[in-house]
């Protein structure tokens, strides 16, 4: 495939025991094509893997064996220029306003205060924080302070976003309502998304493609595509297509999640 | 908590003033106490005349230069020993066990080092403070949320810029929480070894009119002496509040 926007290739992932424990192979081999532009989601069972093939696949981790392409670029221990990543955690700076968290990256790679200035605004507007630039994050909601932390991963204008369960610790409404920002920002700037969720209805409702993956260690079991619009919100839970993509989801899922039950 | 405080200023007062009554009263020996008001002459009078003014800005000098060699060797060593975890293990037992030390009795060996003056004062300070510091820098560092780090690797920062823009403020509230006990412990070091033996100095004053009988002189000092440390532990408290405060913390 010509137009992938990122590509692993037997992607593997061993973690040394610590002193006399066994190693863990914690992931794949894993092969995955991203289309540029698509929105794909990762599902599977707890301890599978997900988080690991993010790690891999943005640079913070190196894989034991296979490769990954970023725009036809190996990515080798570091994040390339043009990936962004957004974690579970909230991992907005404490000690600094909405607005100083925001321009964070920019300042450090030397942008002119002025276009960090523009760029933080147009952000902070897009993402409903213009009216809390000054607050602090103590100040605001979970959901507010992830939203933040999807601004100050937007301004540098990532062209792959990579989200590690970034609703994870939300509410259902609030997800719900997330998940509608995650595919207005989507429409609007053209990037790649992929999204690592435990959540099968949230994969469902936000994606063109999920993968399903294996107990550990993680492998990509089946490739569900779902065909609905790009215009698309959070209201096409209620088609009936919804229910046929997660009923199929679910089969697969189902003896995984046991097998990983049973082994934690 | 404004309560509180008035409570708190309520309860000095009561205290002085039962103080000032037991004195007043002959209940209490005057060779051995003076009452407040009487301390509170000798301080004015040690502020007014100016002759303490040299031992004054003598210990303060001192003591400054203890809190500026235990604070930066200590911020350097704590993270020195973040980076090496071997070591770290090793030497941790000893920096736990640090203040079973009566670090005192190095003081004369210090005097024989150093020689008589502001060195063996200022070595006596820092050796007091600078464990302090240290432990305090451990655990600041290590109590940094991973995820800050991660961020900090997704957005691509220099290692350097890593250290100076996330580690150090994240660590903020421990540092500042081990610069005030550097205060207090390098206050402490300095006073005391002036009070054992120097030419100079608060602590040496204080002793001097201890040894010449001196009462007025020597409670004058210890008031002006406390006065000077709350209201230095006040303000860097009242400063750590406002910092805490932004960030949720208290």
């Amino acid at each position: 495939m010509n137009d992938a926007h990122a590509k692993l290739r037997g992607v593997k992932r061993i973690y040394r025991g610590v002193g006399k424990q066994p190693p863990t192979h914690a992931l794949g081999p894993v092969d995955l094509d991203l289309k540029r532009g698509e929105f794909l989601s990762v599902v599977g069972p707890s301890g599978c893997g997900k988080s690991t093939l993010l790690d891999v696949l943005a640079g913070l981790a190196r894989p034991d064996e296979g490769t990954i392409e970023f725009e036809g670029k190996l990515v080798q221990g570091e994040v390339p220029d043009g990936i962004g990543v957004v974690f579970q955690e909230d991992s907005s700076f404490p000690w600094l306003t909405v607005r100083e968290n925001a321009g964070f990256a920019l300042a450090r790679a030397g942008m002119a205060p002025a276009e960090i200035k523009e760029r933080v605004d147009a952000t902070l507007s897009f993402m409903g924080l213009a009216s809390f630039a000054e607050s602090y994050p103590v100040q605001l909601s979970g959901g507010m302070r992830q939203r933040l932390c999807i601004a100050r991963t937007l301004v540098t204008r990532p062209r792959l976003l990579l989200l590690d369960e970034p609703f994870g610790a939300l509410d259902q409404q609030t997800r719900l309502l997330m998940g509608d920002e995650l595919l207005r920002l989507w429409r609007e700037t053209g990037a790649t998304v992929l999204l690592i969720t435990h959540a099968l209805d949230e994969a469902a409702m936000l994606s063109d493609r999920v993968a399903v993956m294996s107990a550990r260690p993680g492998v990509i079991l089946d490739l569900v595509e779902t065909d609905w619009p790009r215009d698309r919100d959070s209201r096409i839970v209620s088609e009936p297509s919804f229910g046929a993509v997660t009923a199929r989801l679910w089969s697969t899922l189902r003896g995984e999640s046991m097998k990983s039950m049973a082994t934690q | 908590m404004k309560r509180a405080a008035a409570i708190r200023w309520l309860l000095i007062a009561l205290l002085v003033a039962l103080l000032e009554l037991a004195c007043s009263l002959r209940w209490i020996d005057p060779t051995a106490i003076i009452p407040p008001s009487a301390m509170l002459m000798g301080a004015m009078k040690i502020v007014l005349i100016g002759e303490w003014q040299r031992a004054i800005v003598e210990t303060l000098t001192t003591v400054a230069i203890a809190v500026a060699l235990s604070s930066a060797v200590g911020l350097l060593l704590g993270w020195a020993l973040t980076r090496a975890p071997r070591l770290r293990r090793a030497v941790d037992p000893l920096l736990a066990s640090w203040y079973a030390i009566p670090t005192f009795v190095f003081y004369p060996l210090f005097i024989v080092l150093f020689g008589l003056g502001r060195w063996p004062l200022v070595a006596i300070g820092f050796l007091f403070a600078v464990v302090a510091m240290t432990l305090s820098t451990i655990q600041g560092i290590e109590r940094v949320p991973r995820t800050l780090l991660r961020a900090a690797q997704a957005m691509r920062l220099t290692r350097t810029q890593t250290a100076l823009r996330v580690v150090l403020p994240s660590a903020a509230p421990w540092l500042f929480a081990g610069l005030k006990l550097v205060v207090a412990y390098a206050f402490i070091g300095v006073v005391a070894g002036e009070f054992i033996l120097a030419n100079e100095g608060f602590g040496h004053r204080i002793a001097f009119a201890y040894n010449n009988f001196d009462n007025r002189a020597m409670y004058g000092a210890i008031l002006l002496l406390l006065v000077f440390v709350a209201t230095l532990n006040a303000s860097l408290a009242g400063w750590e509040k406002r910092l805490l405060r932004r960030r949720g913390l208290r």
